[in-house]
């Protein structure tokens, strides 16, 4: 794929990725009735599993760029994940701040490590 | 009890889900969500690093990002048409900017490659530093809307055209 079109791809499949994680958060997050941000949770281990899958799969150069880097990235957001942290703060739920923070990342890598065992990675 | 007219996206309660899709919405955040993406993808391509070294591409555009959303939700805390604005600035740029999926690989990477050591030291500086950002995102959107009311009084309630 040439460069111009390799980056316009690079765009629309993020900003397609972008709206696939406003509908999975829109879905998912009033399931826990405002309690826990379950929403951006649910989009970052399901992308980490996705990109678990790609890796293990072997996947590399301009298709890792569209799939991994533009589709994938751009659905997982680490913002998001940082903003609900701080409203939880904020609102004194330091544990929840805590299994937010730290549930987060183990099942993002846990996700990530299966994707990749699945794939045969 | 009234719903506040102007929730923040990101607090969007389940009543949501019934609301008819607001095509300009979702164009909002596919428009933001392009220049979030080209922007993370050119970095990290431009910034490509060795397995085992600091994923410093990655690391910057989640603290731009956080700093970005911060700013971002205080400042249209208080603005009467920042539905939009925040659909592309934060659901849109902020998002696609920021990846959390990446930086789950580059810490099983850093792990395998160069221990665990680096791969918590990566994994902690980015959570410190990214609740940093958005702390002072939010603070200096806060002054940001606070200057703009003293330049120009709000409308008052139920005069606005």
């Amino acid at each position: 794929m040439s460069g111009i079109a390799l980056w316009l791809a690079v765009a629309l499949v993020g900003g397609a990725a972008s709206l696939a994680r406003y509908l999975v958060h829109g879905l998912v997050e009033p399931l826990a009735r405002g309690r826990f941000p379950l929403g951006t949770l649910a989009v970052n281990v399901t992308g980490s599993l996705l990109l678990g899958v790609l890796v293990g799969a072997g996947v590399h150069g301009d298709a890792y760029l569209l799939a991994g880097t533009a589709a994938i990235g751009s659905y997982t957001t680490f913002s998001s994940w940082m903003l609900d942290s701080e409203r939880l703060a904020r609102d004194g739920r330091l544990g929840a701040v805590l299994v937010n923070l730290g549930a987060s990342t183990g099942l993002g890598v846990g996700a990530l490590l299966l994707g990749r065992a699945i794939a045969g990675g | 009890m009234e719903r506040e007219p102007d929730v923040d996206l990101l607090e969007e309660p389940p009543a949501a889900l019934a609301a008819p899709v607001d095509s300009r919405e979702l164009g909002a955040i596919f428009l933001g969500g392009m220049i979030g993406a080209l922007a993370r993808a050119g970095l990290e391509e431009a910034l490509a690093v060795a397995p085992g070294g600091w994923p410093w591409a990655t690391f910057a555009v989640n603290l731009l990002a956080a700093l970005l959303l911060g700013f971002a939700v205080s400042w249209l805390r208080a603005k009467r048409h920042g539905l939009y604005a925040r659909a592309f600035l934060a659901t849109g740029i902020c998002g696609a900017l920021s990846t959390f999926s990446t930086v789950m690989l580059e810490l099983v990477r850093l792990q395998e490659h160069a221990g665990w050591g680096l791969a918590c030291a990566y994994g902690m500086a980015s959570i410190a530093a990214g609740m940093a950002a958005v702390l002072l995102g939010i603070e200096l959107g806060r002054r940001r809307a606070a200057a703009a009311s003293r330049r120009r009084p709000p409308v008052a309630p139920g005069a606005a055209g």
